[in-house]
């Protein structure tokens, strides 16, 4: 039995999908609620910020487990072109999801906002108040924002590409449901004639 | 490695790859249509700000979009305790003094436009809760809002857009908004005997939005408020020459002493339109005054501590929340548009104005 078809521990998973969730939401939240002037706008800026630490709690959760637990490999007859850009695009992923909340939150410092993550809860600012720092900051956001949301799309090209293309327990690590055919060849389920 | 699963050939798996293909652009439409790329005719925050600089006859850079001349001011508010009963918000305890860093303004865009040009003056006031949250409000002379939606605002900024060759709003267009508008009759009886006052001093300024103020209980009381000054009128009203009469009226008044304001908070009885700041509510309301609005010191826009910050309305501390009035969203988003700018023109960004956009009409 092949390695590359040992799936990922179940936390990881859990983590991969929660936030899977969780950041698909905020990068649609993100970009309409700056694109509105009804009451979505202030409905979704509320849920925007609170979201965005939560994901960066569970960020450094989940890079803790990465670190102390090794992701099954990629399938040895990969191209290399491919398994490069396979773990570039995943360190970019937690990258991006560590440094956007990090980015949101020294922008709202840097202009002078309250961080307020609920009606009565807030976080203190982790810079000064400067305007040309929120300016960068408040750019950085968007265009971060958007790299992000075109990894999230390769990503998810790849994994079908794996699990619809290839079939090679790539996208079945993550899901921990193996397509029939696989789980057959490799002798796990009898095979009914 | 299962050998029958590489059985396919890029034809064989054409299905799967036009799958993948919809499924990304499918996600990537719904992304650019919640962002506004594919929809047009949505008011954005980037659109409404472009109407207010096309007013206002072009890009002052740095400068708000929207009120755009006026004044930095400092001082304190003094609680006496009785908005208490209506609000948790530390700011109305008994006895809480809270740092306010404050602005008054006029409206429009233009940062050099002479001060007897609009009848309308406004304060925005930051107040810093001691437990770190803030209450930031923009108010204006006026008891009313002209309109009651963004969209009617969006609408009457077009109408108010100055004529190429007149270099004025056409009357016509105007007339046409306000008689397509009956919900501005309020705001046209009040313009009518407006004046441009000669004094930031002598105004009162209301919140015009109405507000929710939460209880100890976790009860909600609709109110909107009002700064209501101490000084009188006759009070040694300023000269009313120049363009800038407002700011050395408010400094020489400062030389001799604070100025006072009442934090008037009006509570509305049911039935009252809490959604709609066009509609002014009877004038036998309650009003509980909870405490007095002390302003020490005055600082020009660009050095002075107002310069960089956003008077969001919604920038609220626990125990005020927003009511259901649409404007109040409209205007913070709009406000978060004219603040970026702003400060990206600050930072020289690439793709901001530059300074160099000022006119000459600087006198």
């Amino acid at each position: 039995m092949n390695d590359a078809t040992r799936p990922f521990a179940p936390t990881a998973r859990l983590l991969h999908w929660l936030m899977a969730a969780m950041i698909l939401t905020m990068l649609f939240i993100g970009v309409g609620m700056v694109a509105t002037v009804s009451g979505w706008h202030s409905r979704l800026l509320s849920i925007h910020r609170p979201l965005g630490i939560a994901i960066l709690v569970l960020a450094l959760v989940r890079l803790g487990v990465r670190m102390r637990r090794a992701p099954p490999p990629l399938p040895a007859d990969l191209p290399a072109l491919q398994k490069l850009a396979a773990h570039a695009s995943h360190w970019l992923l937690y990258a991006l999801m560590i440094a956007m909340p990090l980015i949101g939150w020294a922008m709202l410092s840097a202009g002078g906002y309250p961080v307020m993550l609920g009606a009565s809860v807030h976080l203190p600012p982790i810079l000064p108040a400067d305007p040309v720092a929120f300016a960068i900051l408040r750019h950085l956001h968007t265009w971060l924002a958007l790299l992000l949301f075109l990894t999230f799309l390769l990503h998810l090209a790849a994994a079908l590409y794996h699990g619809l293309i290839r079939r090679d327990g790539v996208l079945s690590s993550m899901t921990g449901w193996r397509p029939p055919a696989a789980a057959q060849a490799r002798g796990e389920l009898p095979v009914v004639h | 490695m299962n050998p029958s699963s590489r059985s396919g050939t890029p034809v064989g798996h054409l299905g799967a790859y036009v799958l993948i293909g919809a499924t990304v652009v499918i996600i990537a439409a719904a992304f650019a249509y919640v962002g506004g790329w594919l929809a047009p005719h949505r008011l954005t925050p980037a659109r409404l700000v472009d109407q207010l600089q096309t007013d206002s006859g072009g890009v002052f850079a740095g400068y708000r979009r929207n009120h755009a001349k006026g004044v930095c001011v400092t001082g304190y508010f003094d609680s006496n305790g009785q908005g208490a009963a209506y609000s948790v918000a530390q700011v109305f305890a008994p006895g809480e003094r809270t740092p306010i860093v404050g602005r008054f303004a006029i409206p429009g865009g233009n940062p050099y436009a002479p001060d007897d040009s609009i009848p309308i003056r406004s304060m925005a006031l930051r107040f810093s809760l001691a437990n770190g949250q803030q209450w930031r409000t923009g108010m204006n002379d006026m008891p009313v809002f002209p309109v009651s939606t963004p969209q009617a605002f969006y609408q009457l900024l077009q109408a108010q857009q100055p004529d190429a060759a007149t270099g004025k709003p056409d009357p016509q267009k105007m007339g046409a908004f306000f008689s397509a508008h009956p919900e501005t009759g309020a705001f046209l009886a009040w313009v009518k005997t407006a004046k441009p006052s000669a004094s930031f001093a002598t105004e009162s300024y209301w919140s015009l939005n109405a507000f929710e103020l939460i209880d100890a209980h976790g009860q909600q009381h609709p109110v909107r408020w009002r700064m209501v000054p101490e000084t009188s009128v006759g009070n040694a009203p300023g000269p009313t020459v120049g363009t800038d009469f407002l700011a050395t009226d408010l400094r020489q008044r400062l030389s001799q002493g604070p100025l006072r304001w009442h934090l008037l908070i009006t509570l509305a009885q049911p039935g009252d339109p809490i959604d709609d700041a066009a509609k002014e509510w009877p004038a036998d309301r309650r009003s509980v005054d909870a405490g007095t609005l002390v302003l020490t010191r005055t600082e020009p826009q660009q050095s002075g501590p107002c310069r960089d910050i956003n008077y969001d309305p919604l920038v609220l501390p626990h125990g005020i929340a927003a009511s259901r009035d649409p404007l109040l969203p409209a205007r913070s988003a709009a406000y978060a548009d004219s603040y970026l700018r702003r400060t990206s023109e600050e930072a020289h960004l690439p793709g901001a104005a530059s300074a160099s956009t000022k006119p000459d009409s600087r006198s």
